[in-house]
């Protein structure tokens, strides 16, 4: 169980958030001009890295934001977390 | 007549308070503070068990939570029962009863006894080999297989206990209450930091509190004097928490560990009655000090698992501690000192010890010495070749091992002896560390795994660190508690120890003997009879990895995880492979580190408490009336109402004819409901449904479809427009909070720009839906004032209006086809709506309905229930309902997918009606539809999603997806069911009302 800490909230215990997959992955602004390879890039194609991972994240028991995580997947350490809209760490 | 072994009066046990207790339904007697264990053992009982695969008779090993061998039922056949509990660590109160497991008829005489004799067709992967062919008598060998094994019974009636949970937030949490754990958790506390100390014993003090080896010393006083004034001390510092019985069952990342907190078991049980029995600890420590301590390793030599055969170290407690002895012609077999404290304890007791055999050279330390000169015998280089005694052990034969030590050399020498404590070295306890992800290193030198690399802030003191000696634990304790909590001066830094230096060891993994491998018996795992042989055959037959090896033979997968054997294991592999032990790696300890019990694991959340469950403000009504219920997510929802004993399918005909016939009402409050406001909401529904919503007018409303960016259905609802900025949307009850959870992402994330807020308000307002063609009539009488004609209040459209003083929102639209009214109300006067609409419908003879007649009328109309009709892989194209998607629109989510090569298949599956050839016969959900019979194989091309007997058709009705359906108007398909073939024909999914007369009726 991890110890979130909500941007908006402070820490919180693991079960009052919900995982939302990879970051930074922008919906096309103009998907009809798309091909399919490209559509299904955009919908389907995730990373799922054994390593550091950029996450989003939903603080779905608390104050509803989402937000974004830097975890490492392999020992579950949370590197960064910070605010939809922000630059991600480097 | 039994023996009488209590030898000594312990602080431990108090011997004016004695209690009688029945063990395998015989009575006996032991005092306040003995375990079952040490209660047996005074009374000279060793044999407790059987094993699990021969059935072998077993003693008691240990005495603490590693216990192998001594796993009885607790209180057999009453509500309290519990298997596979340890003798060790149960406390012994009046009236406590306890049986063997494994063992039928006795424990005495056990049938599957002539499993030990048949062994040699018993190998490792024996159940994988034998029974597996021919397969079809794998249930015959089933029966025989589970009657004769299984660990004990399970309760069979509810358990009377109560259980607890408890969140924990501490800035220090110690594991384990020995030497280090106590010191550890002094100093921490003693610095103001917040402190828990937990130990899974009654008792603190580990180890320490019984130690007896008169050459070691704490400021020239016995470490066990100096310990108990220490332990005197805690009670007068603040910031400590102190919890005694609670063991800690897991460590999960980030300091969040488990642990049972057990309260009543020690307890008669007309004092268990009305307490919280055990509660789980839910902590949450900022670091956390592992002061688990070590276990004794046996050793693994032919036929090392008789009754008498113990843990060197048991035997010490049980003497000091219990003030019980284990025998009374004792002997010893070890590779280091500790065997040499043991049989001082014994010999300063008057207790014979017959012998010491060592498989060392010599040692040089002064409790050797010591032991030389009480007369005790040391066999130095000899090792025990074998054992005898069925029941109970009788003597051993020791040969001289040889300097390599893989053979025995000389004559076999013959001792008598009742009991025997191996001492094989120690296994620092790091299942907890590994647990939290934290890597371990193998010492070759010392022959022990080590916390290596830690994950977590946590350190590892005292003998589970690697330090076995008092000055050796003192030091470093002492270091780590400065470096790691930050912290000048401890309470260690002045203290003088003195001890005894010798500190030699010779660790042999497997012991030889005078026989072959192959006709020795020499056990690693006790309860899952894993010998040494077994790890060897399954490396002969190819097994490498470790884990591997361990499913194959079973070693380590019993309820105590291998805790004695498991190192040994290894050992045998790498000796074996020729290998180093660290490059082995090991295997994996998993969570509980002790078996809990379920109670523990739910707490309070049985019976009502299982889930949170949600009601309509009209359920008291439903209840009055006699409704049958059912569960839609969290919420109970009136399933049908029936009346003079009708069954289901007799309510479900009568309403659904009601409903058309004159008028029906439903309670319709658990749908999910979404106030949207905002000056972009207009362009957000653009968005997130398939249809146009720019131009609805204020005080209309608009069925939507709300896709997944795959273009597949995801829920459905009628938006009303309450304003120029102002929208309410409806959404299914189960998928409420999962949309409103989509829509806020799409606002945060993709869309940060849109002006507009959304609030859930489904359990604001209360919601009935009034249907039938008397519908207009009671609404009328209700509200006088309000203009229902079809020109001021059509279909699909919104009235603000009040029943008397009560604000209410009613939205003319309809799920059944009927003209219908959608009343909403603020939650509290739901009740009162309802009734209000039951008095004025009386003449109409208005029929309450639920939600299976609701599903009926629908299905008449081929509406879709998302969920029921769809399954995540139906596009609107799919359900034939192309009219609501939107063609001009630039985008909406899910749009870019309709276009995909995979979702414009024509060869997809499509919503369809199916109507049977016999209108009697109605189809089953799920069922699945082909087009040829009598193929050996064919085509399953879809399946029957909803189906009912239509009461207002007087046929059978149903609605399926097809492959290719849409093109299969009138064509003959086939249901195959179990015992008969049903003729069906594709129909148009509209069964009645297709050109919708009635919503105007
Ligand atoms: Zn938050």
């Amino acid at each position: 169980m991890f110890l979130i800490n909500c941007p908006y909230c402070g820490e919180r215990d693991q079960q009052e958030f919900k995982a939302g997959g990879e970051a930074h992955i922008k919906r096309p602004k103009q998907p009809t001009e798309l091909s399919d390879d490209e559509w299904a890039e955009y919908l389907f194609m995730r990373k799922n890295i054994k390593g550091v991972q950029f996450e989003r994240w939903n603080h779905t028991h608390g104050c509803r934001k989402w937000f974004n995580m830097v975890r490492d997947t392999s020992n579950d350490e949370i590197k960064a977390i910070y605010k939809m809209g922000e630059k991600p760490p480097a | 007549m039994t023996k009488n072994l209590r030898v000594k009066s312990s602080e431990y046990i108090d011997e004016t308070n004695r209690i009688s207790f029945k063990f395998n339904g015989k009575t006996y007697h032991g005092f306040k503070g003995d375990t079952l264990a040490s209660a047996l053992l005074s009374n000279d009982v060793h044999l407790v068990g059987r094993s699990f695969k021969y059935h072998r008779p077993r003693g008691i090993m240990t005495s603490g939570s590693e216990e192998p061998n001594a796993i009885v039922q607790v209180n057999p056949g009453t509500n309290r029962t519990e298997p596979n509990v340890r003798a060790t660590e149960v406390e012994i109160y009046e009236g406590l009863e306890a049986s063997s497991q494994n063992c039928w008829p006795s424990v005495e005489f056990d049938i599957g006894g002539i499993n030990n004799f048949l062994s040699p067709f018993f190998p490792a992967g024996f159940y994988y080999k034998t029974f597996m062919w021919p397969a079809s008598f794998w249930e015959k060998y089933e029966f025989f297989i589970r009657h004769s094994a299984g660990l004990g019974k399970s309760p069979t009636s509810n358990d009377p206990d109560i259980y607890d949970h408890r969140n924990i937030h501490c800035d220090v949490l110690v594991i384990g209450a020995g030497i280090s754990g106590i010191l550890a958790a002094k100093n921490a506390a003693k610095n103001n930091f917040k402190t828990l100390l937990v130990d899974e014993k009654n008792e603190l003090g580990g180890s320490t509190i019984y130690e007896n080896n008169e050459f070691n010393k704490i400021d020239n006083k016995s470490p066990s004097e100096w310990l108990k004034k220490e332990i005197k001390e805690l009670k007068n510092i603040k910031n400590l928490e102190i919890k005694t019985r609670t063991s800690v069952a897991a460590y999960h990342q980030y300091n969040y560990l488990l642990a049972r907190e057990n309260l009543t078991d020690h307890l008669e049980v007309k004092d268990k009655t009305n307490k919280i029995r055990q509660r789980l600890l839910k902590i949450r420590a900022k670091k956390v000090i592992l002061a688990t301590g070590a276990l004794e390793r046996p050793l693994i030599f032919n036929n090392n698992d008789r009754p008498g055969i113990m843990l060197s170290s048991a035997v010490k407690k049980y003497s000091e501690f219990y003030g019980v002895a284990c025998g009374n012609k004792n002997l010893f077999f070890t590779n280091n000192d500790s065997a040499y404290e043991s049989a001082m304890s014994l010999y300063n007791k008057g207790i014979n010890v017959e012998a010491i055999i060592d498989i060392r050279e010599q040692s040089e330390s002064k409790i050797v010495k010591k032991v030389k000169e009480a007369g005790i015998k040391v066999y130095w280089s000899h090792t025990i070749v074998d054992t005898t005694g069925y029941k109970r052990l009788n003597s051993v034969s020791i040969m001289k091992l040889s300097n390599d030590g893989t053979s025995v050399t000389g004559s076999k020498i013959s001792i008598s002896c009742d009991c025997l404590g191996v001492a094989g070295g120690w296994t620092p306890a790091v299942h907890l560390y590994t647990q939290s992800g934290s890597k371990l290193k193998f010492d070759e030198e010392k022959q022990i795994f080590l916390p290596n690399q830690n994950t977590s802030k946590q350190i590892s003191v005292g003998s589970c660190g690697g330090d076995f000696k008092i000055d050796e634990i003192i030091k470093n304790l002492n270091q780590k508690l400065k470096a790691n909590l930050n912290i000048k001066e401890t309470d260690l830094d002045n203290i003088k120890v003195e001890i005894d230096q010798e500190n030699s060891k010779r660790n042999i993994w497997l012991l030889p003997s005078d026989k072959p491998l192959g006709k020795t018996k020499p056990f690693v795992d006790y309860q899952n009879d894993a010998t040494a042989k077994d790890i060897k055959l399954a490396l002969r037959e190819g097994f490498r990895s470790i884990e591997h090896v361990k499913r194959y033979t079973t070693t380590g997968m019993g309820t105590d995880q291998g805790k004695l054997g498991n190192m040994h294991a290894l050992g045998i592999i790498a000796d074996t492979a020729g290998v180093k032990m660290g490059e082995l790696g090991t295997t994996t300890f998993r969570p509980p580190y002790t078996p809990l019990t379920f109670g523990t694991i739910v707490g309070r959340n049985v019976g009502k408490f299982f889930d949170i469950f949600r009601r309509t403000p009209m359920n008291d009504w439903h209840v009055e009336n006699k409704a049958e219920f059912e569960n839609v997510g969290q919420w109970k929802r009136a399933w049908y109402y029936p009346i003079n004993g009708e069954t289901m399918h007799q309510a479900v005909q009568r309403e659904s004819k009601a409903a058309r016939e004159s008028a029906g009402i439903l309670d319709a409050s658990t749908l999910g409901k979404i106030d949207i406001q905002g000056s972009d909401a207009s362009e957000f529904l653009n968005r997130v449904y398939t249809n146009a919503w720019s131009k609805l007018a204020i005080g209309k409303c608009r069925y939507g479809l709300m896709l997944n960016e795959d273009g597949m259905v995801y829920d459905d609802g009628v938006t009303t427009r309450l304003g120029e900025n102002h929208y309410i949307m409806t959404t299914t009850t189960g998928g409420a909070a999962n949309v409103l959870g989509k829509l806020e992402d799409y606002l945060q994330t993709e869309w940060p720009e849109l002006d507009v807020y959304l609030t859930s308000v489904t359990d604001h307002y209360a919601t009935a839906s009034l249907c039938g063609p008397n519908s207009k009539k009671i609404l009328k009488k209700i509200i006088p004032d309000l203009d229902l004609s079809d020109e001021n209040f059509p279909h699909m459209s919104f009235k603000e209006s009040k029943i008397g003083n009560i604000q209410c929102r009613i939205m003319r639209i309809s799920f059944t086809g009927e003209h219908s009214y959608e009343i909403n109300v603020q939650a509290s006067y739901g009740k009162d709506l309802w009734e209000k609409c039951i008095e004025a419908g009386k003449e109409f003879n208005i029929t309450p309905y639920g939600t299976e007649t609701m599903h009926l009328l629908r299905a008449e109309k081929g509406f879709i229930i998302v969920g029921q009709d769809t399954d995540g892989t139906m596009t609107p194209i799919d359900l034939q309902m192309d009219w609501i998607v939107s063609k001009k629109k630039y985008d909406f989510i899910g749009k870019r997918s309709l276009y995909r090569s995979d979702t414009m298949r024509e060869d997809r599956k499509q919503l369809v009606g199916l109507l049977t050839d016999d209108p009697n016969i109605v189809l089953e959900e799920g069922a699945q539809i082909v087009s040829e019979l009598n193929q050996s194989q064919v085509e399953m091309l879809g399946h029957v999603t909803s189906s009912y007997f239509s009461p207002n058709l007087k046929k059978s009705i149903a609605l399926a997806v097809v492959r290719g359906g849409k093109d299969m108007m009138g064509k003959k398909l086939f249901v195959p069911m179990e015992n008969k073939n049903i003729n069906v024909t594709v129909a148009n999914p509209v069964f009645y009302d297709e050109k919708n007369e009635r919503l105007n009726a």
